[in-house]
């Protein structure tokens, strides 16, 4: 790949999906720009024009040409890039298909739930906690011992996918709201995602948990149980 | 070398229906395993613990889950011949960004429309024809989505098309009024073997469709 391509993400700090996208580049090593979005009421005509499908961050812009979807341009990094380590995802087909099976389970069961809870009220928001901890469960299961990512010895698509959520769970050291996602629930979890967070590329890609707080209080996300 | 290849799957699921279409397209032979659902087999649950769905391939033993992934296993494995992923990186992108549209919205959509009825049911409808719309726009003037090759999102959107009488019935509109050069790239797939082989009849997918309505009405 030339060095003088053009990467642009359209980004907003809070959204763990364009953080994915943002600890690929990093970890990669690849030059790219930000354009901040004003979400969610004041989105640019670039993003309308990038993303018409879901008018969603993030997108990548690269060489003018947009990828949409964190899942998809993942991979299309880990493709372009991929003579730059650390590879996203395996090369034995069989370890691939259970890298991507991993990340659709964290997509639809932790993320699809975390929204729900964070985002919602009564038995939406019930539904949500109960999916998020039976997931975060499962993901427990997967990661610890002598697994340090789940990518195995080196940082890989389900640790990048997974680990931004976390700046969301780290709130609940303010809160009483979320103490069911703790370090004494989930210590595998907490575990890898320190030593995740601990790596300077993911670091910098990781919102100031003060930050994340006064967002969620500002918009009354984290109110008592109803 | 013989591979060991079994999938378990219902004949009517659009998603196991792509699997199908994939080995075919790449000539494997494998054992299918009619599952039902209502009764769940020991083999399904200890294949897929997880979701506990079709369809489910099992490769010499291992299992792989979620179609699409599935489809792009069956890809990789068997790689020396008919290539199903596009050799551009931005179109595999494409491709798998339109995949994961379908995913997301045409099964989900569809059940919005089916039992609904009034401003519900409309508004359902609406929105399936739009989604169909959206892909049609996706494939422009290509021949397939692949390309000039039959690919990953011909193989990902072409079993919806055996629902299309089932859609068009329930929701009282025709794809080919609203998306004719769907229609054509849909005729143009039925060319294929792989596809005309391995898609079921639409009528017997309506009937089906049909049974399950009066199976939840009465419950």
């Amino acid at each position: 790949m030339a060095e003088n391509d053009e990467v642009i993400m359209l980004d907003f700090w809070l959204s763990p999906y364009a953080r994915r996208v943002q600890i690929a580049l990093e970890e990669k090593g690849i030059k790219y720009e930000i354009k901040e979005e004003d979400l969610p009421n004041n989105k640019s005509t670039l993003l309308l024009q990038m993303n018409p499908v879901y008018k969603k961050v993030p997108v990548l812009i690269h060489n003018g040409k947009p990828i949409c979807e964190s899942l998809v341009v993942l991979e299309y990094i880990d493709e372009v890039w991929n003579h730059k380590s650390p590879s996203l995802l395996p090369s034995d087909p069989y370890h691939r298909a259970q890298a991507r099976f991993w990340a659709d389970y964290v997509d639809k069961k932790i993320y699809d739930n975390a929204m729900k809870f964070f985002k919602t009220e009564g038995e939406e928001k019930e539904d949500g906690k109960k999916g998020l901890i039976e997931g975060l469960k499962v993901m427990e299961e997967q990661v610890g011992g002598d697994r340090t990512y789940f990518g195995g010895d080196n940082i890989g698509l389900v640790d990048v996918i997974l680990v931004p959520l976390f700046s969301w769970f780290y709130v609940y050291k303010f809160t009483n709201n979320l103490n069911f996602v703790s370090q004494e629930s989930f210590p595998n979890l907490f575990a890898w995602a320190k030593k995740c967070t601990e790596r300077d590329c993911v670091s910098k890609c990781t919102p100031k948990e003060q930050k994340v707080f006064e967002h969620f209080q500002q918009r009354n996300l984290l109110n008592s149980d109803q | 070398m013989a591979d060991e290849v079994v999938l378990l799957d219902t004949w009517v699921s659009m998603f196991g229906m792509r699997v199908r279409v994939a080995l075919a397209e790449k000539g494997v032979n494998y054992d299918y395993k009619e599952q039902d659902l209502k009764n769940k087999s020991p083999l399904l649950l200890e294949m897929n613990p997880i979701h506990k769905k079709i369809p489910v391939l099992i490769h010499n033993g291992r299992p792989i889950c979620e179609s699409s992934i599935i489809v792009q296993y069956i890809d990789e494995v068997w790689n020396d011949q008919s290539p199903f992923m596009p050799s551009d990186p931005y179109d595999r992108a494409q491709a798998r960004f339109w995949v994961d549209f379908s995913d997301k919205k045409i099964y989900e959509t569809w059940k919005k429309m089916w039992l609904s009825e009034g401003e519900e049911h409309e508004a359902g409808k609406k929105e399936l024809i739009s989604i169909f719309k959206q892909l049609e726009d996706a494939l422009g003037d290509k021949i397939f989505y692949g390309g000039d090759s039959f690919g990953f999102l011909d193989i990902g959107l072409i079993p919806f098309s055996c629902w299309f009488y089932t859609f068009e019935t329930y929701g009282n509109f025709k794809m080919e009024a609203e998306c004719p050069k769907l229609m054509a790239w849909v005729k143009r797939c039925f060319q294929r073997k792989a596809v005309s082989n391995t898609l079921p009849d639409d009528k017997k997918v309506y009937d089906f469709v049909l049974a399950m309505e009066k199976i939840l009405k009465n419950k």
